[in-house]
C-alpha cells in the first residue's frame, strides 16, 4: 500500500522544508513531494489540512527491559510506547539481563523487534562485559551484529584506562561511546540532587560535581584519542558548558538532554513521589536554565527520553529503596513542545530537528528526513489539541507527568509507509485529524 | 501574630514546616497544662480513654519511643509496640503493606519512626489514621523539636530573639531540620556550627547563620544545642578522627565560657561523652539535658491529645 499524505504543514529541518505540502510514500520510501501530487493507484490518501508532519522521532535513550526484566517492559510494549510517542526508531540500551555484550542477545534483540516491534530497535552494545567496567565487551562483533553504539549506561566507565580504550577502538568501528557521567565516590547513595531541597528533606545528594568532574575527563580522552563521544543525558551546566567548550574546539562530542530535565526541578521532590527520582536527578533551577541555553545555542543534538519503566511495586516502596528511573516515550513530545515551543525558547522546527534529524546524524541512522528515498518513517502532529496523559501503552506507568494535559499530540505514526499508530480518541469538533479516503 | 489557634489543622503530625507558629504555640502552651499530670501521685487522665496507639518503630529508638508509649498511658491510651525486627518485614513485606495491615486493626493513631525521609508522608497519605513523625531519617523529628521549644522557653521565658547556636553533625541530623523551621517561625535567631564537611548544601537558605569555629558559634549564644556525631554513618571521610573532632568541636567548660552567662546546654540524645561534648558540661550547671527528656513527655501528650481532636480551653 503507498500512502499519499495531502496537505500537511510539512517540516524538516534537514531540508529546510516549513510549508503545507504533499506527500508521497511508496513503497516504504518518501518518493515525491509537491503540490498537487497525484495518486498512484492502491494508495492510501490522507488531507492532513491543519496537522503537521514531520520525521518520525528517533529516541536514543530508551531501556526496553527485554530479555530479563518483561515484567517491566517489552521490546513489544516499548515499541508501542514508542509509536504513540511518535517515534519510529529507538536505541535500546545494553543493561539488560543478560546485558546486551554479546552478539546472541543483539540478535535476539532484532528479531523480537522484528516479530512483534511496531517501530524499527537500534540495539546498542555494551562497552565492557557484564558491564562490569573491567575489560572491553566484543565491540567488533556487536557492531556487525547491529549495534549502533557501545554504553554501559546506568552506570558510568569508572576505569579511565577503559573509556580511552573503548574511544579508541569503537573510532574504528565508526560508532559513538554513549557516556553516563557519574562519579561513583561523590554519588556515593544519593538519591536526588544535592542541593537546598535535598537539605530540606534530608535525603542524600547527589552533586552536579558527580556529573560534571567525569563529563569534563570523558572531553579530555575524546580530544586525545579523537573518538566520538556521546554524553547521555545532560543534566547539568557543568556538562552543557563542557559539551559547547569541546565543540568549540571541535573534540567529537555530541549530547542529549531528557525532557525531565528541561520540565522539572529537584523542588518538586518535595512531594516524596518516587516518580521524581531517577538519574541523573531532577536538578535545580539553575541548571535546568542551563539544559535550556545548551538547546537554544545549538550545543544540545538530540531529546532523548531515558525511558526506564519499573514495575508499580517497585516503585510503591520508600523514595530511598525505589528504583531510579521514569518513562517518557509517550510524553516527550508534547512536553517538549510545551517546554521549548510553547515557552518561546525555540521554533518548532529546532524542536523537530533534536527530536527526528539531529538524533539520525549523531548516531548516523536512517530517517531524520523526508528528502526523496529516505525510509518513509513520519509523524504526524496536531498542535492545538491538549492530551491529558491518564493512560500509558507501556507496561510501566512511572511517570511525573500523570494525570497531566499538554498541548501538542501525536496524532499518528508512519513506520516504513505503514500506520503503526493512529490517535484513538477522536476529537469531535477537531477538523484536524486525519480523514481516510482510499482510490 | 493572628488570633491563638484552638486546635491542628491536620490530622497528621508529619513535620514542624507545615505547622504555622500559632499551632506551635498551642502545642507548648497545651504541653505546660500536660507537664503538671506528670507530678501528681496518680499521672493519668482519661483524655485518649478507648483510643489504640500504635508505636510503629521500624528503625531502633529507646528514648523517644519510651517517652511517646509514656505519654500514650498517662492519657489512658492502648498502645501497642511495633518494631521492624522479629516482623513481616523482615520476611519481605513491603512498608505499606505492613502499614495497611495494622491500619486493618483500627488503630486511632500511628506514631512512626523510619530510617527513610518521607515515610510519615506515605502512611499519611494511605491511611485514615492520625500520623505522628516520631523522626523520618535526616528529614523532621517534630516532637523533638517541640520539647526543645518548650524547655527554652520554660528557662529563658520567651523564643522570640533567643540566640540559639546548634553545633556538630548538621548534615545527618533531623532534629537540626525540625528545630531550624520551629525556631525560625517563632523568630529565634539561630547559627549552626560545625565542620563544612557535616554541614548540608545551601543551608542558609533555611534562614540561618553557618559558622565553621565552635568559639564563634558560642559567642553571644543563650542556648547550645549539641549535637551526636554519627561517626559510624560517614565513615573516615567527614573527619579524620573522634579525638581531633573533639579538639575542634567538643564542648568543654572552657570553651563554654564563651556564651552568655546563663547560656543553656542542650542535647537531644544519646550523647557521646567526651566526643561532642565534655561529661563536665553534660552533667555540669548549665544542662538542662534531662529536663529535656522530662519535657518530652508533656510535649508529646499535648500532640496526642490535639491530634485526637482534643481542643486548648478557651
Amino acid at each position: 500500500m503507498n500512502l499519499l499524505l495531502r496537505n500537511g504543514r510539512v517540516i524538516d529541518p534537514s531540508q529546510g522544508i516549513d510549508e503545507p505540502m504533499d506527500l508521497l510514500i511508496e513503497e516504504g520510501l518518501v518518493t515525491r513531494a509537491g503540490s498537487n501530487l497525484r495518486a498512484p493507484a492502491s494508495t492510501e490518501t490522507l488531507d492532513l489540512s491543519g496537522a503537521v508532519v514531520a520525521p518520525g522521532f528517533i529516541d536514543l535513550h530508551v531501556h526496553l527491559r527485554e530479555p530479563g526484566q518483561e515484567h517491566k517492559e517489552t521490546i513489544e510494549s516499548g515499541t508501542r510506547a514508542a509509536v504513540r510517542g511518535g517515534f519510529t526508531a529507538v536505541c535500546a540500551m545494553a543493561n539488560t539481563v543478560p546485558p546486551n555484550d554479546e552478539r546472541a542477545v543483539t540478535e535476539m534483540i532484532l528479531a523480537e523487534a522484528q516479530r512483534n516491534g511496531h517501530c524499527r530497535v537500534y540495539p546498542i552494545g555494551a562497552v565492557s562485559k557484564g558491564l562490569k567496567g573491567e575489560e572491553m565487551a566484543e565491540l567488533a562483533d556487536l557492531r556487525s551484529a547491529g549495534c549502533v553504539a557501545a554504553s554501559d549506561d546506568g552506570k558510568a566507565v569508572v576505569n579511565s584506562q577503559l573509556m580511552r580504550r573503548a574511544l579508541e577502538y569503537t573510532k574504528m568501528l565508526g560508532i559513538p561511546v554513549i557516556a553516563h557521567e557519574e562519579d561513583p565516590f561523590l554519588a556515593q547513595d544519593g538519591v536526588m540532587h544535592e542541593g537546598y531541597y535535598s537539605t530540606l528533606l534530608g535525603m542524600r545528594g547527589l552533586p552536579a560535581s558527580a556529573e560534571e568532574t567525569m563529563a569534563a575527563r570523558d572531553v579530555i580522552l575524546a580530544e586525545a584519542t579523537g573518538g566520538h563521544l556521546h554524553i547521555a543525558h545532560v543534566s547539568t551546566r557543568g556538562a552543557v558548558d563542557a559539551v559547547r567548550r569541546a565543540r568549540q574546539k571541535k573534540i567529537r562530542v555530541t549530547c542529549e538532554v531528557a525532557p525531565h530535565h528541561f520540565a522539572l526541578t529537584d523542588e518538586a521532590v518535595q512531594s516524596f513521589s518516587t516518580n521524581l527520582k531517577m538519574k541523573p536527578p531532577l536538578r535545580s533551577e539553575d541548571h535546568r536554565l542551563a539544559v535550556l541555553e545548551g538547546i537554544a545555542d545549538g550545543t544540545v543534538d538530540a531529546i532523548a527520553t531515558d525511558h526506564a519503566p519499573h514495575h508499580f511495586d517497585e516503585k510503591n516502596v520508600e523514595f530511598d529503596l525505589a528504583p531510579f528511573g521514569i518513562i517518557g516515550l509517550e510524553t516527550a513530545f508534547a512536553i517538549s513542545y510545551q517546554m521549548l515551543v510553547k515557552a518561546g525558547h525555540i521554533e518548532l522546527s529546532r524542536l523537530i530537528d533534536l527530536l527526528s534529524c539531529g538524533p539520525a546524524r549523531v548516531f548516523n541512522l536512517p530517517g531524520g528526513s523526508l528528502a526523496k528515498g529516505s525510509p518513509g518513517d513520519l509523524v504526524i502532529l496536531d498542535l492545538d489539541s491538549e492530551q491529558k496523559f491518564d493512560r500509558f501503552e507501556s507496561k510501566a506507568t512511572n511517570s511525573p507527568f500523570t494525570n497531566l494535559s499538554f498541548a501538542g499530540k501525536v496524532l499518528a505514526t508512519v513506520v516504513g509507509g505503514d500506520f503503526r499508530y493512529r490517535s484513538e480518541e477522536p476529537d469531535p469538533a477537531s477538523t484536524k485529524r486525519p480523514r481516510r479516503k482510499t482510490k | 501574630m493572628r488570633s491563638p489557634a484552638t486546635a491542628l489543622r491536620s490530622k497528621d503530625l508529619l513535620g514542624i514546616e507545615p505547622l504555622t507558629p500559632e499551632e506551635i504555640q498551642l502545642i507548648l502552651d497545651t504541653a505546660e497544662g500536660f507537664k503538671e499530670v506528670s507530678e501528681r501521685p496518680i499521672k493519668k487522665v482519661p483524655a485518649l480513654r478507648g483510643q489504640l496507639v500504635i508505636n510503629l518503630f521500624m528503625e531502633a529508638s529507646t528514648r523517644t519511643r519510651v517517652s511517646f508509649e509514656i505519654a500514650e498511658k498517662r492519657l489512658s491510651a492502648d498502645t501497642l509496640n511495633f518494631s521492624a525486627s522479629g516482623s513481616a518485614v523482615e520476611k519481605g513485606e513491603t512498608f505499606l503493606d505492613t502499614a495497611a495491615n495494622l491500619m486493618a486493626m483500627r488503630p486511632d493513631m500511628i506514631v512512626i519512626r523510619h530510617k527513610h525521609a518521607g515515610s510519615p508522608k506515605m502512611l499519611a497519605d494511605a491511611l485514615p489514621a492520625s500520623i505522628i513523625n516520631a523522626g523520618d531519617g535526616a528529614h523532621e523529628h517534630p516532637t523533638q523539636a517541640l520539647l526543645d521549644a518548650f524547655t527554652i522557653r520554660e528557662r529563658l521565658g520567651r523564643l522570640a530573639g533567643v540566640n540559639v547556636s546548634i553545633i556538630g553533625d548538621i548534615a545527618h541530623s533531623r532534629v537540626v531540620r525540625s528545630n531550624i523551621h520551629l525556631l525560625t517561625k517563632m523568630n529565634a535567631n539561630v547559627t549552626l556550627g560545625g565542620p563544612p564537611t557535616l554541614m548540608p548544601a545551601e543551608v542558609e537558605k533555611m534562614g540561618v547563620r553557618v559558622v565553621h569555629s565552635l568559639d564563634e558559634a558560642l559567642e553571644g549564644a543563650d542556648v547550645v544545642m549539641m549535637l551526636r556525631v554519627q561517626f559510624e554513618r560517614q565513615g573516615k571521610l567527614s573527619f579524620p578522627s573522634l579525638r581531633e573532632y573533639y579538639n575542634t568541636f567538643g564542648l568543654t567548660p572552657e570553651r563554654l565560657k564563651r556564651a552568655g552567662d546563663n547560656v543553656v546546654v542542650m542535647h537531644p540524645g544519646p550523647m557521646n561523652r567526651g566526643v561532642e561534648i565534655a561529661s563536665d558540661v553534660a552533667d555540669g550547671p548549665y544542662s538542662v539535658i534531662l529536663e529535656q527528656v522530662t519535657n518530652g513527655v508533656a510535649v508529646r501528650m499535648a500532640v496526642l491529645y490535639l491530634l485526637a481532636g482534643g481542643h486548648m480551653e478557651g
